[in-house]
């Protein structure tokens, strides 16, 4: 007994806080290519190496290379590309936008387009998303109208939740969208009660699941694995582990465990890693676990690492927390700049016509920001009405919200 | 007229359902191969197939949160939680997600969902087997909270929720499951089958969400109950000789405040008893609206018979439990005042 010392608590701390430099010398990338890609009937027990591996199809002369490669034609890499471009401008105008004060609050997705962008590519008409706020590249890349969105961001008269929800918790059921909460983690579950739902009726939709690195410790992502995992359910479970969690580096949800992927073995699901700044990674992965799904072999859990280079919102300064420059060291590199690269590599695309497309989506953006604003923003032009506020409680206004409707004069 | 016990009805009525629809299904922890704990569910999955009626594992979030997945895909869940103690790991997805989603997505998608959950004291169940949480649902918009107090209400209601195009909130008071309980702990109860609201319809009915019904009229003072506490004021009410009219709620959100105005104007006393707990319970808001339009009318302070201000004591049970003493000790005092 007497060797031993007083108990201690462990609090884990992320390598570097601000003033120090940079360091992913932790987060080991395994070379492009290297990762094997499985059957898609592949059993969970024969494929567990990669929940700890790292797929990636871009190595850094911008070559797709390795089994995970030649998904995508020309055309549909210029697709993504033109998808992640348009996140980011509207990104830009929108982050501006709160900052001139027509709206009170935005998220953007700045290093972390491909994940969204190139899994909706991946998706069969009819799936249906459970996306997290920060999944927009989803809407843009299903043709969801940037004006719409806009509007939502404005709660603004053509709102299409009339000024209900906080900007960003987008609603678009006809484009595989389901309403976002502000609460996190809880469409995890729900995802995996649509996907019961779809496999109840014999349908043949499938759903999706997302949660950030900091979500999978609410107890709604385990609800979703064990879920999941007894009902086989057809339901894809993505991790997008963008390393943050407004201030919380993601070794606070992580713990001691490998990696996020790895939370899904235990489960008996297949359990892949993938490198979240490589559009060609993405989807191909996104590909084989939508797949499986549609052909009832049931769930897989797939953790995207990426990085999340702007603040967590407007309302976030990351340089209290991160250093500065820690974007830059972050070893996936740019998504955009990536595929880029890639197109150039192919002979699909120049740096000009890249610059020309820029300016493009730029004027496209602003287009429809100039639109949207005609409808109003957040404090000037037209709003929804405030009788509106009553409305949609209940599927009929019940006696008591009718009195109060009336005591507020409307 | 066939008879049913409460248990019975309820099944009845998830049988009747599950008939008429297809999208209708069952879950719950136990629900699925032995047919609940309660047996509510017994014989459904051998009926309708372990795709419509199911065992779940122990995590009520994961419960009612499928559930929510579920009715937007276009079901119509009808969950148990086994006990409404329970359902605390399930409340953010009863409040944040099943009550707000008709608001928050403007209509795209809704959540008909029914949470069935065994509700109320008096079996020695200690804390956590007897707790009556209905004030933590009816605080919370979006949502509808119901609470039967005999078999043939429990099934219209059932119906009536099951249909329902928004979240219904079920609350079964297991004390009435076998007969129609009035407190008095040390007599034996009579069962449903020699009671006249055991009489149990076969087939198809509803019981609105949002009618009260009066189940002893009288004109000196008017008692708004629910669940079990309807039968505890049928009991205090003889045995003080008190002329007393007797509201059952039957649902507490939509509330039928017009039978309750209707009555208190004419008898200009009111006594409100539940078993929950006192502070914030649902008779602080049924006080508050007696006194908002019938202050004209009243005769004395409304009154409260509750359950006490502490958790739910196993062996004390019965001096916790508002009974039909506490019950007549209130309307006496309402009739002096």
């Amino acid at each position: 007994m007497s060797d031993r010392q007083p108990l201690s608590f462990h609090v884990p701390e992320p390598a570097v806080r601000p003033g120090g430099t940079p360091d992913f010398s932790d987060v080991a990338i395994p070379k492009a290519g290297s990762v094997r890609r499985p059957e898609v009937d592949a059993k969970a027990e024969e494929i567990r190496d990669l929940a700890y591996s790292i797929i990636r199809v871009l190595n850094r002369e911008g070559e797709a290379v390795g089994q995970w490669a030649g998904l995508l034609s020309d055309a549909e890499l210029l697709e993504g590309l033109r998808d992640m471009m348009t996140l980011r401008a509207f990104d830009a105008r929108m982050q501006m936008a709160q900052r001139q004060g027509k709206t009170s609050f935005y998220m953007q997705h700045m290093g972390e387009e491909a994940v969204s962008c190139a899994f909706q590519r991946a998706l069969e008409p009819g799936d249906m998303n459970f996306p997290t706020y920060r999944q927009a590249g989803l809407l843009i890349a299903s043709g969801y109208p940037m004006v719409e969105m806009m509007c939502q961001i404005y709660s603004n008269e053509r709102d299409p939740m009339k000024g209900r929800q906080l900007p960003v918790l987008y609603s678009a059921r006809d484009h595989g969208f389901f309403s976002v909460s502000g609460n996190l983690a809880t469409q995890f579950i729900q995802a995996v009660g649509w996907a019961m739902a779809s496999a109840i009726r014999r349908d043949t939709r499938i759903a999706v699941g997302w949660i950030g690195d900091g979500s999978t410790a609410e107890s709604d992502f385990h609800a979703g694995l064990v879920f999941a995992s007894t009902y086989k359910a057809p339901v894809v479970l993505n991790i997008v582990n963008n390393q943050w969690a407004i201030s919380t580096f993601q070794g606070i949800a992580r713990g001691g465990s490998g990696t996020f992927a790895a939370r899904g073995l235990g489960f008996g699901m297949p359990a892949l890693r993938v490198d979240g700044n490589d559009y060609l990674a993405v989807h191909a992965v996104a590909k084989w676990a939508v797949e499986r799904a549609h052909r009832g072999l049931g769930p897989t859990l797939v953790e995207y690492v990426t990085y999340r280079v702007g603040a967590h919102s407007t309302s976030d300064d990351p340089s209290a927390y991160r250093p500065k420059a820690e974007s830059d060291a972050w070893p996936l590199g740019d998504p955009v700049i990536r595929l880029k690269d890639h197109l150039i590599k192919r002979g699909a695309w120049t740096e000009a016509r890249h610059k020309q497309a820029e300016a493009e989506i730029l004027a496209s953006v602003i287009a429809a920001q100039k639109e949207a604003e005609s409808h109003g923003t957040l404090h000037s032009g037209p709003h929804p009405s405030a009788r509106d506020m009553f409305e949609g409680v209940y599927a009929e206004m019940p006696p008591h919200l009718r009195r109060q409707r009336q005591q507020a004069g409307y | 007229m066939p008879r049913r016990n409460m248990v019975e009805a309820i099944r009845d009525a998830m049988d009747v359902a599950m008939q008429r629809d297809e999208s209708v299904v069952v879950f719950g922890e136990d629900v699925g191969y032995f047919g609940g704990v309660f047996r509510c569910t017994q014989g459904l999955q051998q009926k309708y197939g372990t795709s419509r009626c199911f065992d779940t594992p122990i995590s009520e979030s994961g419960i009612v949160g499928a559930a929510v997945g579920m009715a937007a895909y276009g079901l119509r869940p009808c969950v148990e939680i086994q006990f409404a103690d329970y359902m605390y790991p399930a409340y953010d997805q009863i409040v944040s997600e099943a009550a707000r989603l008709r608001y928050r997505s403007n209509g795209q998608f809704t959540a008909p969902l029914v949470v069935r959950m065994p509700t109320g004291g008096g079996i020695f169940g200690g804390q956590t087997h007897s707790q009556s949480p209905e004030a933590l649902f009816t605080h919370v918009c979006g949502l509808k909270t119901v609470v039967p107090s005999n078999p043939y209400d429990a099934k219209g209601l059932l119906i009536a929720a099951i249909e329902d195009d928004d979240p219904v909130i079920f609350l079964e008071p297991k004390r009435l499951y076998n007969g129609p309980f009035d407190g008095h702990h040390d007599r034996p109860v009579t069962p449903w089958a020699r009671h006249p609201q055991g009489e149990v319809p076969d087939g198809h009915y509803t019981v609105p969400l949002g009618q009260a019904a009066v189940r002893r009229t009288g004109t000196a003072v008017t008692v708004l109950a629910y669940g079990t506490m309807v039968y505890v004021a049928e009991a205090a009410a003889a045995e003080t000789g008190i002329d007393a009219e007797i509201i059952d709620l039957r649902a507490l959100l939509p509330l039928d405040l017009d039978a309750i105005v209707a009555s208190v104007r004419k008898t200009g006393r009111c006594v409100v008893v539940h078993e929950a707990t006192l502070t914030s319970g649902f008779g602080a808001e049924l006080a508050a609206l007696v006194q908002e339009h019938c202050f004209y009318n009243l005769e004395a302070p409304v009154m409260r018979v509750t359950g006490w201000d502490t958790p739910y004591p196993h062996a004390q049970e019965w001096d916790y439990f508002p009974g039909p003493d506490r019950v007549g000790r209130a309307l006496r005092a309402v009739m002096e005042a």
